[in-house]
């Protein structure tokens, strides 16, 4: 029997090489497992590093804290669309895994007392929501994700993890018997071959898809690899119309300021000079959740109180702050508002506007990083040997609006709990691998033969850029229901250009180009499963805010879109309301 | 805008040549990057790296008009009109303008870039003051972006053999951690003829490291205790 592509075996594949991936692996590779990490950058290029302000734990470092009142905050930010029982179980591993990374070595920032240092963020208070704010990221300063992003390769180079780097998946392997994940085809990009990697478990952990807009904080590789595997491998992407903008993106170049410089005190002016975030969120104000300040910034700027000569952004203040706490607390912040702004935050206003950052939706899972997917009459019938955390999955703990450092968070906890799940699994199973099926690869095969062979047709860049426009265009902050039919009309035709790209480099060696045309059809993917699901719901929730349905409809609309690739078919399943072990939150209007 | 490329396809060429080409830029491409991607979209066979385009994760580390830095944060507007890009000094070419950096990444892992503590975990955070901290600074933040390392003559002469600043850097960030345990064992790794003594103060790292480290400092304080230890 002819496979027609070379196979590697392996006990677990984990694809991505950022936080949860890392995690993952270094779980994996502790168990004595044999492990591969397919990743398209060095694992210290991934997007994790460029996290900035720091990662949640109830520590009470510097106030008062327990996880209770995190998990409220998260309910709350998730705008009740989270799943209250992976939201319990992340809260409550928090400090746990956050300790493990300061044992491993992360330079956390310190208290006078040794302790690690905490900062306030948005939507994390004390109390269930009390005017007070609880200090409860633990940050290095104002490279928080490239301490923990390095710190957890650097643990992996002790355990001797293997890594297969500037290898990009392309696509998922199924056992057409019951629909396992039986492992992915890899293209090595150095050599232009391409490879299928077997494994018993496999790790989605492929980050988010922020390049479907044309403004992002994102950086060039999040383009959604696994989401675009995952749905044309026929399974389901979950609440993909939630797209968080954060509010302090640089103007004109897209680059992140973090929500940590209003944790330590900056705030937000229009062009009166009005610190205006006190009149939409009275209590909170700066640090309310960031679905709630990026809607105030974009009401200023649509009504007239933008800054600069186009009135097309708002002003972030930190002059006041000193230049102590600048270049102690956020040096990282000051080089990037020098270099992207030319403005000195000791001196100067930084022009901000909301640019898209954070997919809360992605390839649906549970806590354990299990693939969920519905069957028969099961909404969450657990798909063999498939896992996925991190950016990619859904699991869902940020529901509609995630909030500051949960993200950070979320890559640590459910890379740790798949890690611990895989090796279980793996554990439990038979020796021999299962049988790849005959035609595994042929697929990946035949995309990659139409590119080799198309040498007329639609330029990548071409699609690629009339994609991210679209998007922004269609989908934006607030989201107009001509704007969405029109938008999901414009993206099928993009999708249906995407078929037909070339390249003309048709080179073996590093050929980006084709990684480029690759990267496009996730895109695509992404960009659908995002702007159909949007139109599809007829309420605002969190980051959906609909000028048509202005209000969150609970009787309705309390429930998880899943978007299929097949017909771009919807299917909708409960919200998980009942925790772990406390009682609900019951949903409440959400002020800050 | 006018870029000289060097350009190599091991597939196709026999050997490597410099391209010219003119790229018009729009007001917002004000970095190098911005210039480089705009080249791609003209002639998508121009090969290399780039990711978070805002100076963290270190992949478009390039020769820029002779000297090493990062395209993503080198602004287009205190460039000269003709800028000639290369790949990094003395590394092997994969293709066009990226590298491969299994050498430069030996090194680094060379010396056990992670903190080792023998004692049992406590329950809690390990203990450190912000002074003790505060000594990791000018360390820890470095990218790996290899810019130092490629522009050091003694990284060209011995890249196997010498350390390398980048990677000295780093060893010294574990030496400086208070949570580590293993000072003496990772002077034993450098002590040798090469490893790190085969830094002669150059200071081209420091010169070209786009996140204003300074290996040399860390380099210095290496051989100090070398010193110490040894009278």
């Amino acid at each position: 029997m002819s496979l027609g592509l070379p196979v590697r075996k392996f006990d677990a594949i984990v694809v991505g090489a950022g936080g949860s991936g890392m995690r993952a692996a270094l779980e994996l590779a502790r168990a004595d497992l044999k492990v591969a990490v397919l990743t398209k950058v060095f694992p210290t290029r991934s997007h994790t590093v460029a996290a900035q302000g720091g990662i949640a734990a109830p520590l009470a470092n510097s106030t008062e804290d327990n996880w209770h009142w995190h998990m409220y905050d998260t309910v709350k930010g998730s705008d009740y669309l989270g799943d209250q029982d992976a939201i319990e179980y992340m809260c409550r591993r928090a400090n746990e895994v956050v300790v493990e990374l300061e044992h491993m070595g992360m330079p956390f920032d310190r208290l006078e007392n040794g302790k690690i240092y905490q900062r306030p963020f948005g939507g994390h208070t004390q109390d269930y929501g009390s005017s007070k704010m609880a200090m409860r990221s633990c940050a290095a300063a104002d490279r928080t994700g490239h301490a923990m992003l390095h710190t957890l390769y650097q643990q992996n180079v002790r355990t001797n993890t293997q890594f297969f780097v500037e290898w990009m998946a392309l696509d998922l392997i199924r056992d057409p018997q019951d629909g396992a994940v039986l492992g992915v085809t890899a293209l090595e990009m150095e050599t232009g071959e391409v490879y299928m990697f077997q494994a018993k478990a496999t790790l989605l952990a492929t980050g988010g898809s922020g390049r479907i807009f044309y403004a992002s904080t994102n950086a060039f590789i999040n383009t959604g690899d696994g989401l675009g595997m995952a749905a044309r491998a026929g399974f389901p992407l979950e609440d993909m119309e939630f797209y968080q903008f954060h509010p302090t993106g640089v103007y004109g170049a897209g680059v992140l300021i973090t929500e940590g410089v209003r944790g330590e005190g900056g705030y937000l002016l229009n062009k009166d000079g009005e610190r205006f975030m006190e009149r939409y969120a009275p209590n909170a104000k700066d640090l309310a959740s960031r679905d709630v300040v990026s809607r105030a910034m974009t009401t200023e700027i649509k009504e007239g109180r933008g800054c600069g000569p186009d009135k097309d952004h708002v002003m972030l203040k930190l002059d006041h702050l000193g230049p102590e706490v600048i270049n102690h607390r956020l040096p990282g912040i000051r080089e990037i508002s020098i270099k992207f702004a030319n403005a000195d935050p000791i001196r100067d206003l930084v022009p901000v506007v909301p640019t898209v950052h954070y997919q809360m939706g992605g390839i649906p899972a549970n806590y354990m990083g299990r693939v969920v997917a519905p069957e028969g009459n099961n909404n969450e019938s657990i798909v063999p040997g498939f896992f996925a955390a991190g950016e990619c999955a859904c699991v869902s703990v940020h529901g509609a609006n995630r909030l500051g450092t949960n993200s950070l968070l979320d890559l640590v906890v459910f890379g740790k709990s798949s890690g611990e799940q895989m090796t279980k699994d793996i554990r439990s199973l038979p020796a021999p691998h299962r049988t790849l099926p005959r035609d595994a690869g042929d697929y990946t095969r035949s995309r990659l033969a139409r590119l080799d062979a198309n040498a007329a047709g639609e330029r990548v860049v071409d699609v690629l850029n009339d994609l991210r426009r679209a998007m922004q265009a269609h989908c934006g902050v607030f989201r107009f229901p001509d704007d969405l039919i029109l938008g999901v009309q414009k993206i099928k035709e993009i999708s249906a250009r995407a078929g037909r790209t070339f390249i003309t480099d048709k080179s073996k060696v590093f050929n980006t180009a084709r990684v480029e045309a690759l990267e496009l059809d996730n895109l695509v993917e992404t960009a659908m499963a995002t702007i159909v699901s949007a139109e599809a719901r007829k309420e605002s929730r969190g980051a959906q805010a609909r000028a048509d349905f202005p209000n969150r409809d609970d009787k309705n609309w309390m429930k998880h879109t899943l978007w299929y690739k097949e017909a771009n078919r919807l299917a909708y399943k409960p919200v998980h309301l009942k925790p772990m072990t406390v009682e609900s939150f019951e949903p409440k209007v959400r002020t800050y | 805008m006018k870029l000289s490329i060097y350009r190599y396809d091991p597939d196709k060429d026999a050997k490597p040549y410099m391209k010219d080409y003119d790229v018009q830029l729009e007001h917002s491409d004000r970095m190098l990057l911005d210039a480089l991607v705009k080249l791609k979209s003209m002639d998508d066979s121009v090969a290399f790296r780039r990711s978070c385009r805002e100076g963290v994760c270190g992949s478009d580390a390039i020769n820029i008009n002779g000297k090493n830095g990062l395209a993503c944060i080198t602004k287009v507007a205190d460039l000269p009109e003709h800028v000639t890009l290369r790949p990094l000094p003395g590394m092997p070419v994969i293709r066009d303008l990226i590298v491969d950096m299994t050498q430069f990444f030996k090194q680094y892992e060379s010396i056990k870039p992670y903190v080792v503590n023998h004692d049992a975990p406590p329950e809690r955070e390990r203990l450190q003051s912000p002074d003790e901290r505060e000594e990791l600074n000018g360390l820890y933040e470095c990218i790996l972006c290899a810019c130092c390392s490629t522009s050091c003559p003694s990284f060209w002469w011995n890249p196997d053999k010498f350390v390398g600043p980048a990677g000295l850097l780093q060893a010294y960030r574990f030496i400086a951690d208070t949570r580590d345990q293993e000072t003496a064992a990772r002077l034993d790794n450098l002590e040798d003829p090469y490893r790190l003594f085969r830094c002669h103060t150059i200071m081209n790292c420091v010169d070209v490291c786009p996140k204003n480290l300074n290996p040399t400092r860390a380099i210095g304080k290496i051989k100090e205790l070398m010193v110490k230890r040894s009278v």
